[in-house]
Order: C-alpha cells, then structure tokens, then sequence
C-alpha cells in the first residue's frame, strides 16, 4: 500500500506484527496491548518501535512510554469516523510527542489536509488510491480559521 | 453593526472550498465516486439528494443578509431553479431543484457575494444561529453577532471536528430572554453578568428535538467570555472521542448527556478545558475586537420618539394599524422600528420565497433599511432600521409585494419543514396541513383574536418544523403505510421552555386540521382575559383538549 510520507511517496521500513508473531528484524508497529505485555523485553530491544492505538483507547496512556516510541499508527475506521483526530491532537499539542504520526485505514485524499493540521506527518493510503491525488491534497486550502497541530493558522489580528 | 464584511483570507477560504467541492462533483459525474462514497462529502457542503433531486442549502450566517446578497440569491433561483427559494428555522436558504452539475457554479455565485455553503448539512458544527433582534433588543448585555462570527470562523472546516459522530447545533443570544432557543440546541450560549458586573456566558448543553427531544442543562453557569473557544473545544472533543457512533439515533451529544450524566460529562469537559484554556485560543475578547470592527457601520440617527405621519396613520388606517400591532416592533434607537416581513401568506407554503419577491425585498432594504435583512428562525424576513416616518410607504410596497399578511406571532404565522413534498426522510406533507390550518384558523383570528399561538409542523421525528416545542405541535407519521398526524400541545422554545404533550390518537390530514380547530376552540372558551394560549393550556392541563379530540374521533 502505498506510503506519503513528509509529502512525497516514501519506501515503509516498518513492519506492521501481530499479537502472535514472532518479532521480524528492523522497525515494528505493535499493539498496545503487546507493547504493555512485553515492554520492558522490548525497550531493551533497542529497535526501533511502533505503536498501533484504537480509536477507543485513550492517548493519555501512551504517556509514560512516548520516549521510548518512535511512531504512532492511528486508524481511521471509515470517513465518517473522526475520534483519530481528536487522538492525533491530543499526541501532538497535549502530550509532545515527536515522533512519526501515521494515518492507516480509510484515509482518503478528502480528508488528508485534516489529517496534516491535525499533527500527521505520514499516510498508509488504500492500495487501490491514487498517491498523486492525495498529495496535492495536503495542501487544498492555503488558510485555516483555528489554531491546530500544524503552523497554517496565523492569527489574523490587524 | 450591519454585518461582517469579509477580509482577503475569508474570501480565499471560501474559493478554496469551491474548488474542492467542485472536483468532487467532477468525480462523481465521472463515476470515479459513488452515491455511497459521495454522500458524506456532498453533505458537509449543504448538498442533499432528496425525493425529487438534489437540494441546496446555503448559509446565511446568524440570519444576516445585505440587499446585494438577497438579489444575488433571487438571481440564482432564477437562472439555477424554479424561481424561488425557501427559508429554513435555522436562517438558511434552500433550493430544491438545482442540477449536480450547475452546483460548483452556484457556489461560485455565492462567493462573488461572499456566501457558501460550508457545514450547512453533515456531522460537523453546523450555521451559528441567534436572536433576530440581535443589536436592536433593548434587553440585550451585549450584541451576540460578533460572538456568533467568531464561533463561525473558528467552526469552519475545523480539521478536529468534521467527522463528529452527528450534527452539532450552536445557538448563542446576547440577551437574558431568550429569542435563539438556546435549551433545545447541542449547546447553547446566553450572556450572563455576574453580581461583581462581569459578562460571561451561560453554557446550556445537550438540548435538541429530533426523534428524543430534550431540554439541555446547565453544565457551566458562568464562562468569561475570553475562554468561549477552549470551552467549545473541550466539549467537542469530548463530545467527539466519548459520543456513540454504532446508532444514528444515539449520537446526539443528549445521549452522550443521559448516558455519562452531567456531573460526569463536566468533569471530562472541565478537565479537557483545564488543560488547554490558557492556549492558543484564548484572549477570544481581542479576536471579538477584531471582528466587531469588520461589523462598522454608520450608527442610527437618534429621532423624535414619535413620528406624527406615523402616528396619524395609525389612528385614520385600520389596516395598517393592525399591521403594525403584529409585524412592527420597537427599535433600540428611538424614532425607527423593525419590521417582520411574513412569509407565511394565508393559504401558502411557509417560508417560501419568489426570485421576483426577492429582488423586492432587496430594493425595499436598500430605500427603507440601509440595505440590511435578516431572517428570523420563524422563517420570516426583518427589515432591522427602518424610520418610523416610512412604515406607512413600506406597509403599502410590501402589500404589493404579498408580504404584509399582519399575522407575525399568531396562529398563521406556521413553522413548517418540507415535508414528504420535497423531503426523503419525511412520513407525511407538511406544507399542505400548514396551508389548510392557516385557511382554517384565519378566519377564528379575524373574528376572535386569537392572541399568540405558534403552531409547528414536521413530516417526522426528525423534527425540522420544531413541532415538540410549538404551542400546537403536528408531526408526521406513517399510519399502516398512510399519512397520519398527531398532535401535542403545551411546547414552547422560549424562556418558559417546555416539550409539547401528546394529546391523542394519530388523525388523518382531514381530522387533524378539524382537531388543531377543536383545540383552539376550547382554548377560546377557557380564557381569562388577555390570556395566550399557552398560559390557558398551563392553567387548565391536558384534560379539556383532549376530551375534544377524543370526541371528535
């Protein structure tokens, strides 16, 4: 599936591991609930790790290991379905974190320029969507009316 | 204050916007979108596909509208519909009969005049709405509609909250009585001064109609007003991460109310709101500054109290002054008075408007009203700053024009939706019962004065006609697969806020028009003197009404 990534089509170092695999060699995106079942053999891994968060599950408890996470995967279930927003936000502007924000599910170049604003930095598109199009996407609107994740808003104080 | 004139930026956002919902009409002309893919996206821009076609609704941000606007508005009802248009109880505009295709291009007209359709439908905050005599009441703290532009801008494509799990309605009024139906919105704002003389907000949350109707609650009981949009954020977000999405009928943010609790729901609210108050969007008091000024206009000259043309034409012309009894209010600056115009002519479709209308409006605004309009969640228009000297001119263009029918707040005066006319969501018309009870009860108010008595209609739960808060209430049913009608009593969306009763079996279109004149004839037989029907209603309960329904079933 293809991956946008600071704007332009990038190659994906991470892999995605379920619950029941074994770990592969390289980056991985785990569940919390393995992450938290495993974390101290896997903060001593020293490879880079990633976390996958439901829509349900509450950012604030990525807290206390956010130093030890170097990307963040937050699903999008359909487009009606906005609660990753509010999560991608919270992440950013609440919780500081830097790393890798990822957009995975139903992420469609309708709603990617939201995405951005909202603190997401990288974009597991549908395979069958065209990365072109959601590209120019990140950039539709050249102003925005409210402070978010992002830099567009500038108060428009005169 | 006559209305917000955009800056570059505005103006920039809008056409932005244009051009995107243009290349998403594009695509689903091509077929590289279906319906099912399509329909949210159409949705966030007004854009409805109902019985007969697709239905636009433009914004008409809190109710406010400049005569170029209007003309603007009878132009595209000419050339893009059926030359005319209908007001909604939300102070928009809707075309029923616009093709897919001409749609990019009306809203390309729009903006030339600095309008759109953005968050008009969909899950997400939609038109900001408020007193219609915002700026003019003598009771109001503060003129909300500054308030009202900044929530809209701040509201507008927020990247957070347009996927919310449902609708999200926001009402604001600047005055301690309540003219915006501030209890029965997702949240609603009322300016408040506190005992030490600071002005803040009363913040009511969960109130709404629709298929479970409620009264909101108080969930904070003063808010200054510096922190309006952090507060606003914390409840969207909480509202946006905690609100139900598995069932339509369940993602109100009411639900969310009944289900956490209030206390519960404020302590989230409240500890989102710790967290964030001090942050980028505080100091809203400076944004409003910066507002209010793009509202300047030139003040009002102060007049006589009393015009004597005015006056003598009250006492020689009955029926102006009757006119004036009912569709002329006063004005804060002495010597002028607003003036409601009635879109609800006996016997015809509420709220509905012809392109010709239009343009006679727009030209009476610009000679009598410094070109400003506004329409009210009645579905009617106001003309805001008229002279007195010139109402007896006006009374005799608007007669001309069919919009002098003297019944603004009486029992013609009917809210009602579309109805299964237009609507696919509807069980049974509504514009037909609302033309046969206005027929019906002008007579009664001609012969018996039927005092104030608002009558609402909606062809279903969903409630657009707001029918759980008239004072008689009709709502669409569906009947073994027929049309059918019950009516409630005992509603208002006043300060006195109350969901109507129901008070019998549903009626078909023949009996509920002779029931709605049953109520009223016992309302007429009951009441002290000087007494609404609704006080008649409140003294006396349910009993009396209903034996007469029930008797004439």
């Amino acid at each position: 599936m293809p991956l946008i990534k600071n704007g332009a089509l990038a190659d994906d170092p991470w892999t995605t591991v379920d619950d029941a695999e074994p770990l592969p060699p390289g980056p991985v995106i785990l569940s919390l609930r393995r992450f938290q079942a495993e974390r101290e053999r896997l903060r001593g891994l020293g490879v880079p790790l990633g976390l996958r968060l439901g829509n349900a599950e509450p950012v604030a408890v990525l807290v206390p290991d956010l130093d030890a996470v170097r990307l963040v995967a937050l699903e999008f279930p359909s487009l009606a379905d906005g609660r990753a927003f509010s999560q991608a936000r919270l992440l950013r502007e609440r919780h500081g974190f830097r790393g890798e924000l990822r957009a995975t599910g139903a992420v469609l170049r309708d709603q990617v320029f939201f995405m951005k604003r909202c603190g997401f930095d990288s974009f597991v598109l549908p395979a069958d969507r065209d990365p072109g199009e959601a590209i120019a996407a990140l950039t539709e609107f050249s102003v925005a009316y409210q402070p978010a994740a992002d830099s567009l808003h500038r108060p428009f104080r005169t | 204050m006559a209305m917000y004139s955009y800056e570059t930026h505005d103006r920039q956002l809008v056409r932005e916007r244009v051009s995107q919902f243009r290349d998403q009409v594009q695509r689903r002309l091509d077929g590289a979108l279906s319906e099912d893919e399509f329909r949210p996206l159409r949705l966030r821009n007004g854009l409805y596909l109902e019985l007969l076609g697709y239905m636009l609704r433009a914004e008409i941000p809190y109710g406010l509208l400049s005569s170029r606007q209007m003309r603007m508005l009878a132009h595209i009802a000419r050339t893009y519909d059926r030359g005319y248009a209908h007001f909604t109880t939300r102070q928009n505009i809707q075309y029923n009969w616009p093709r897919l295709e001409d749609v990019p291009d009306i809203l390309e007209l729009l903006a030339d005049v600095d309008m759109h359709a953005i968050q008009t439908s969909g899950s997400c905050v939609r038109n900001i709405t408020t007193d219609h005599l915002a700026g003019i009441a003598p009771d109001e703290i503060e003129d909300p509609r500054p308030w009202c532009e900044l929530v809209r801008q701040w509201s507008s494509l927020h990247p957070e909250f347009s996927f919310l799990p449902r609708k999200f309605k926001i009402a604001i009024t600047g005055s301690p009585s309540d003219r915006a139906a501030v209890r029965v919105h997702d949240v609603g704002l009322r300016m408040v001064r506190a005992e030490n003389g600071e002005v803040g907000f009363e913040v009511w949350v969960g109130g709404g109609l629709g298929r479970t109707p409620m009264i909101g609650q108080v969930i904070r009981s003063f808010l200054p007003k510096n922190d309006i949009l952090s507060y606003l954020e914390a409840i969207l977000r909480v509202y946006n991460l905690e609100g139900r999405r598995d069932h339509l009928f369940k993602s109100r943010i009411k639900i969310l109310v009944q289900s956490l609790g209030l206390d519960r729901l404020r302590e989230l609210v409240e500890a989102e709101w710790a967290a964030t108050r001090d942050g980028a969007l505080s100091g809203a008091e400076a944004e409003v500054a910066r507002i209010r000024a793009r509202f300047a206009a030139p003040p009002l000259e102060v007049l006589p109290a009393s015009d004597p043309g005015f006056a003598e034409a009250r006492l020689t012309d009955p029926a102006f002054a009757r006119w004036v009894g009912t569709n002329v209010a006063p004005h804060r600056v002495p010597g002028h008075a607003l003036v409601t115009l009635s879109l609800k002519p006996i016997g015809q479709p509420p709220g509905d408007l012809t392109a010709d209308q239009m343009d006679g409006v727009a030209e009476l605004a610009d000679t009598f009203s410094l070109g400003r309009i506004r329409v009210s969640h009645h579905q009617n228009l106001v003309l805001p700053d008229v002279r007195q000297g010139d109402l007896p001119a006006l009374w005799r263009r608007l007669e001309a024009l069919g919009l002098a029918t003297p019944n603004v707040g009486r029992a013609t005066d009917i809210i009602a939706c579309p109805g299964l006319d237009y609507c696919a969501l509807a069980y049974a018309r509504s514009i037909p019962i609302a033309q046969r009870i206005s027929e019906r009860l002008a007579v009664f108010d001609a012969d018996r004065d039927l005092g104030e008595l608002q009558i609402n209609i909606s062809g279903c739960v969903n409630a657009c006609g707001h029918h759980h808060v008239g004072h008689i209430g009709i709502l669409g049913v569906d009947k073994c697969g027929e049309e059918a009608y019950q009516i409630t009593v005992g509603g208002s969306s006043a300060d006195d806020c109350s969901i109507g009763e129901v008070i019998g079996p549903a009626l078909t279109a023949d009996e509920v028009v002779d029931a709605v004149e049953a109520v009223v004839v016992v309302y007429l037989g009951l009441r002290r003197h000087g007494e609404r029907f609704l006080d008649t209603w409140r003294r006396m309960g349910p009993a009396p009404f209903k034996e007469t329904i029930h008797a004439a079933d």
